[in-house]
């Protein structure tokens, strides 16, 4: 099989293109925003940006103008409050208005499982005597076709043109193994055209195929295998670093007033050529607050049939 | 919700935060799993796991059942959370498996408005094609109102958040209507409980109106009227709101928050 090693300019550069939409998943946890940051580098325009939670990524994004639209289901700044620079389009159009799509989270979860089993909608037990459909025409009431007559809605499926997942590794191919929460990252990969995923550690073959368990993506889906360690930062990726919780709370002063925005995204995204200069910039001691203690797992016994 | 008060008969201290968590944690007695947020909500489960409810599993949306935290999560994604639970799911599956299924006991909502029968607004002040406030959304709030068995509600208690009439309705509560409520054939019973800053209510099984049970010690009936937008219902046997008690705050203070984050 072929390497889908690449560097994250080349498969952001390569694989998304103005006007996608595009899904960087991970809930809390393993969001890649090493990948928002090249997007924004390289000045992505039109996006449609769809994630659950959009959490501070997405208004870095926002306020860096790559996005023309929102699809989600929960808009805020997790364990700290809004995300300013999304809301500043919303309620006062500035710059520009920000079209938004809103979903429940079970909503987002079932359009992505719609989208990665091919199927035209995905009914769920939600959204009852609730005003969200009202404002969001593509939920819609359905009757069960068999005998108890059951009201459901249905939501459309959700394919992104690309999909940007993090995981704590993979191999060459793309086969990658996560573990901790594990959000909507193997639904919305399986329901891309494209799909980039990125690591804390390229491992060999072996190392995957000895725990076939944990792979929650198989490369046949994978188009990039990105090897970029604390790609996650201020996110978290479980056994690697803990979440930057104090970023998670600076980006709220930051995102308020649009001239710090602005000058945060020269600084820490524009002003530098890839995400190891970030990493660089913030030092070994930072990363080193962030590592957690060991919790290893135990081990299984796969057995040998041989 | 940092208001200081203290008992008034000269006994232990406590602020306003320790008394509801207290008396919310004792609403969980005997519950075997709740689905918690972040914040209050996961200090009260964390009590109750040490007092009323010793079975309490902690299941949270971001797909852990049975977590134990060992420091307070920062977030319902905290990777303290994953670390030693009993199972870690995808969301998928802790949404359609867990809660769809109907598998949830009690879940912990709350809003910036809530009306006379618990519905819930976490989507927008204002209109929603051009809201004065865009607030977070539903969340799982929607389906988690619709699934959990119970509801139970902490919020601060004002006009503005106690209103006659939502700008959203997020997350469906009571209807008004007991026959149209008992026909829906939803696995939730909708909120039970609600605890303020101020006092604490339960929803009339004729009617399904928040009906005011308890007022917190030093709080008189004037102050919730005050700080609610209609004429609440008054239960008979209107009390005082027990205080948090000395076991109480000693696990808050000593083993749960030692920070005093949520209970200063």
């Amino acid at each position: 099989m072929t390497s889908k090693v690449a560097p994250m300019r080349e498969a952001v550069a390569d694989l998304v293109r103005d006007g996608d939409t595009v899904a960087i998943e991970g809930f809390t946890h393993l969001i890649c925003f090493a990948a928002g940051h090249e997007i924004i580098r390289q000045r992505k325009r039109d996006l449609t940006l769809a994630r659950m939670t959009p959490d501070v990524v997405y208004d870095q994004m926002v306020g860096a103008g790559v996005a023309r639209k929102l699809i989600f289901s929960w808009l805020g700044n997790p364990g700290v409050g809004s995300l300013h620079a999304v809301r500043r389009r919303i309620e006062d159009r500035d710059p520009a208005p920000l079209e938004i799509e809103e979903y429940s989270h079970f909503g987002m979860v079932c359009r992505y499982v719609a989208g990665a089993s091919n199927l035209p909608f995905f009914p769920i037990r939600s959204y009852y005597e609730s005003d969200i459909p009202e404002v969001n025409p593509k939920i819609v009431p359905m009757t069960s076709p068999y005998d108890d007559g059951s009201e459901v809605y249905v939501v459309p499926p959700l394919k992104p043109d690309v999909t940007i997942v993090h995981a704590q590794r993979a191999d060459r191919e793309g086969n990658a193994q996560i573990w901790g929460l594990l959000g909507c990252q193997k639904e919305a990969a399986f329901a891309a055209d494209r799909v980039i995923v990125v690591v804390e550690e390229l491992v060999d073959g072996d190392v995957i195929r000895r725990d076939p368990n944990r792979t929650v993506i198989p490369g046949i889906v994978v188009d990039a295998v990105v090897e970029e360690p604390f790609a996650c930062h201020p996110s978290f990726a479980q056994g690697y670093y803990d979440r930057d919780n104090a970023f998670y709370l600076a980006w709220d002063a930051i995102a308020r007033d649009p001239a710090t925005l602005e000058a945060w995204l020269r600084e820490w995204v524009h002003g530098l050529d890839s995400h190891a200069d970030y990493v660089e910039k913030w030092g070994a001691e930072h990363w080193a607050s962030l590592r957690p203690g060991p919790a290893l797992s135990g081990e299984v016994d796969y057995g040998s049939y041989a | 919700m940092s208001v200081p008060s203290s008992d008034d008969g000269g006994g232990t201290r406590y602020s306003k935060n320790e008394l509801m968590i207290a008396a919310s944690a004792r609403l969980l007695a005997g519950v075997e799993n709740c689905f918690v947020g972040v914040g209050l909500p996961n200090i009260v489960c964390n009590l109750a796991q040490r007092t009323v409810a010793p079975e309490l599993q902690l299941v949270y949306e971001s797909g852990v059942f049975g977590a134990r935290p060992r420091r307070l999560p920062l977030s319902i994604g905290d990777p303290t959370l994953a670390t030693g639970s009993t199972a870690v799911t995808s969301m998928f599956e802790l949404f359609a498996f867990y809660l769809q299924a109907g598998l949830i006991d009690v879940a912990f909502l709350g809003g910036a408005q809530i009306d006379r029968f618990g519905n819930l607004n976490t989507t927008v002040i204002g209109d929603y094609a051009q809201p004065k406030v865009r607030l977070p959304g539903s969340g799982g709030a929607c389906e988690i109102a619709i699934h959990a068995r119970k509801i139970l509600v902490i919020m601060r208690q004002a006009e503005r958040s106690f209103v006659e009439k939502l700008h959203f309705r997020t997350s469906p509560g009571h209807s008004g209507d007991p026959a149209h409520d008992r026909d829906r054939g939803w696995s939730g019973s909708g909120p039970t409980n609600v605890v303020t800053d101020l006092a604490t209510y339960a929803f009339d099984e004729e009617t399904g109106e928040m009906t005011l049970r308890t007022m917190h010690p030093g709080v008189g009936l004037e102050d919730v009227r005050a700080n609610m937008a209609w004429e609440p219902r008054v239960a008979p046997d209107l009390a005082e709101t027990p205080r948090p008690t000395a076991d109480e705050l000693r696990l808050l203070r000593e083993e749960l928050d030692p920070g005093r984050i949520y209970t200063k």
